[in-house]
């Protein structure tokens, strides 16, 4: 590619790519501005861009809400919890799918690899859930998504890059499957560590589906659940179940309200996104090679 | 080691996979298994000629094929893009900013469309009614829904996307792009005749693989964006189990359902990798 002066089509290029991002960046902007706007002065349905009058009490006012910290606590547990469990399940068991040579290897690759081809589907494990007790429990958010056939392959091709000659030198002084697991291979795969505990705590922080399908106690629903409740169910026929009357208060303008809140939602993610992008961009291309 | 992911996947993987024989069954919770009525086929006859079948199959592959045309070759565009912008910082910025709304939840992304585009709050309402125009309701016309869908999945997955045509654009060899310029080749025609033929196994792979997944179209998303007034055009397999299984209680019925769109899923993963296999290409397995 030739360097030097710029050509009109370089001109146009960035022009485009520039308007992209700004069409990426719009609705951050638009929705910040309105939830910072001063609620006595916000008239219902007025446009604007930048806030009029500066105030948190759109935030104060959905703070000040118990149902947001409900939401949070099931949220965070879900987070936390599950984030472990899954690393757990998929280190181990990613790393039992690299003995070629064990008895059952095949057994346990061709198990994974049908569900990655086949499902029981949605109702058959709902009633699974519903069987097990687990309805309106965290637990049923955590323990159907432990582990997932992706997430076995891409580890597993992480482990084989590991060179075998560091197994077999530990092999050697004495050391069994568990010890060389724990300190050898374990050890060795802190970044493939990072990036999944990331890739998790995402997909579960972001948790919807499963919280509609299973957690019937508003005081339960996590996050997602509330913030659909708030912004979209309330412009559906259906109308909100979120009950606003447990405050003496009038609330401000429900715009703002609704903003603040899908603020407070997303205002993890983007905390701590400089993070995730490191990490993913590496972990999406190791998820295509194929293994 | 093995006994965690082991148990995992014969509980929550295998075990459901009984609940499939409800679908040959008049199943009642309160009969329980044994004693429900055994049916053959009949849900399934009841599905393809009483139920919905035809406006369902309709309405996924209207939203399959959107989004191949429209959402697939956006990121191969965009990455061709990216990759002439020879401003180092620049692009690692607009990288940043592109990647991140692959990271929110559906909620996020249709509680923005709502905000956007609601008949009351929405702000084009709004902006609309302040220069002067009528306004007009786009979230409960059938028109708009499926416009909406696919803008939806391009700005959320767009710059995503490119992650992988990039990787695949910087393993072309370079001295393809040095003998293009020998003869005479501009950048137009480099990008023509020398990055799309090498990146070509990359889109006919990712191509097959949206392929496998034509009937799969988005449930989260789609059963957020639907409302009583875009019921027919929005609804789809998935949405449709969902409201006759969980939120109905037919659960022999929707069982019927979500199998015959599972085993037509497969089918289509096992078809499109056969085509990919005679086409020349790797395949998938």
């Amino acid at each position: 590619m030739t360097k030097g002066k710029l050509q009109f089509g370089d001109v146009v290029n960035y022009i485009v790519l520039t308007l992209i991002s700004l069409t990426m960046l719009f609705p951050f902007f638009y929705v910040f501005s309105v939830s910072l706007t001063d609620p006595d002065t916000y008239v219902q349905g007025e446009f604007l861009l930048i806030p009029k009058d500066f105030s948190l009490d759109a935030y104060k006012f959905v703070l000040g809400t118990g149902q947001l910290w409900n939401s949070l606590q099931s949220t965070v547990f879900i987070t936390v919890v599950g984030t472990v469990l899954n690393l757990f399940f998929t280190m181990t068991f990613a790393y039992v799918l690299t003995k070629n040579g064990m008895p059952g290897w095949k057994f346990f690759t061709y198990m994974v690899l049908l569900i990655l081809f086949f499902n029981a589907g949605l109702v058959p494990s709902y009633l699974l859930i519903k069987e097990l007790g687990l309805m309106n429990s965290l637990w049923a958010l955590i323990l159907p998504g432990l582990t997932n056939p992706w997430a076995l392959f891409v580890v597993r091709s992480f482990y084989k890059s590991i060179p075998g000659s560091l197994e077999e030198a530990a092999y050697i002084d004495g050391a069994n499957d568990l010890q060389i697991f724990q300190k050898v291979i374990l050890p060795l795969s802190k970044p493939i560590m990072a990036a999944f505990s990331l890739f998790f705590a995402v997909g579960l922080w972001n948790t919807y589906l499963s919280g509609i399908f299973y957690i019937q106690d508003p005081q339960k629903w996590p996050l997602q659940v509330f913030l659909s409740q708030m912004i979209i169910e309330s412009n559906t026929s259906m109308g909100s179940s979120i009950n606003f009357d447990e405050f003496n208060r009038v609330p401000p303008p429900s715009e703002t309200i609704k903003m603040a809140s899908l603020v407070l939602v997303m205002l993890p993610i983007l905390v701590v996104y400089p993070f995730l992008q490191k990490h993913f961009a590496k972990g999406v291309l190791l998820g295509s090679v194929k293994g | 080691m093995a006994l965690p992911g082991f148990l995992f996947f014969l509980i929550m993987k295998y075990l459901p996979m009984w609940g499939i024989l409800l679908a040959f069954q008049d199943y009642n919770p309160f009969k329980g298994f044994w004693e429900s009525e055994w049916v053959g086929f009949e849900n399934f006859k009841t599905f393809f000629t009483y139920g919905d079948f035809w406006p369902l199959l309709r309405n996924t592959l209207t939203i399959s094929i959107l989004n191949l045309i429209f959402f697939f070759p956006a990121p191969i565009v965009l990455a061709l893009m990216l990759n002439e912008v020879r401003a180092e910082a620049f692009k690692r910025i607009t990288q940043t900013i592109i990647y991140l709304p692959h990271f929110l939840s559906w909620v996020i992304v249709v509680s923005f469309t709502f905000l956007f585009f609601s008949f009351d709050i929405g702000f084009l309402n709004k902006a609309l009614n302040f220069m002067g125009f009528a306004e007009i309701s786009i979230l409960s016309e059938p028109r708009y829904f499926y416009g909406l869908l696919v803008g939806q999945n391009v700005w959320k997955e767009v710059g995503w996307g490119t992650i992988i045509f990039l990787a695949a654009i910087a393993g072309v060899d370079q001295q393809l792009y040095e003998a293009a310029t020998v003869d005479g080749a501009g950048r137009l025609r480099k990008i023509w005749h020398v990055t799309l033929p090498a990146i070509r196994s990359t889109i006919v792979i990712l191509m097959i693989l949206k392929l496998g997944d034509m009937l799969d179209v988005g449930f989260e998303q789609i059963l957020l964006m639907l409302n009583p007034m875009v019921q027919n055009v929005g609804e789809v397999f998935d949405t449709y189990v969902y409201q006759q299984g969980i939120l109905s209680g037919n659960f022999s019925y929707s069982i019927a359902v979500g199998l015959f769109k599972s085993v037509a899923g497969l089918i289509l993963v096992v078809g499109g990798n056969y085509l990919a296999k005679k086409a020349g290409e790797d395949g998938l397995y």
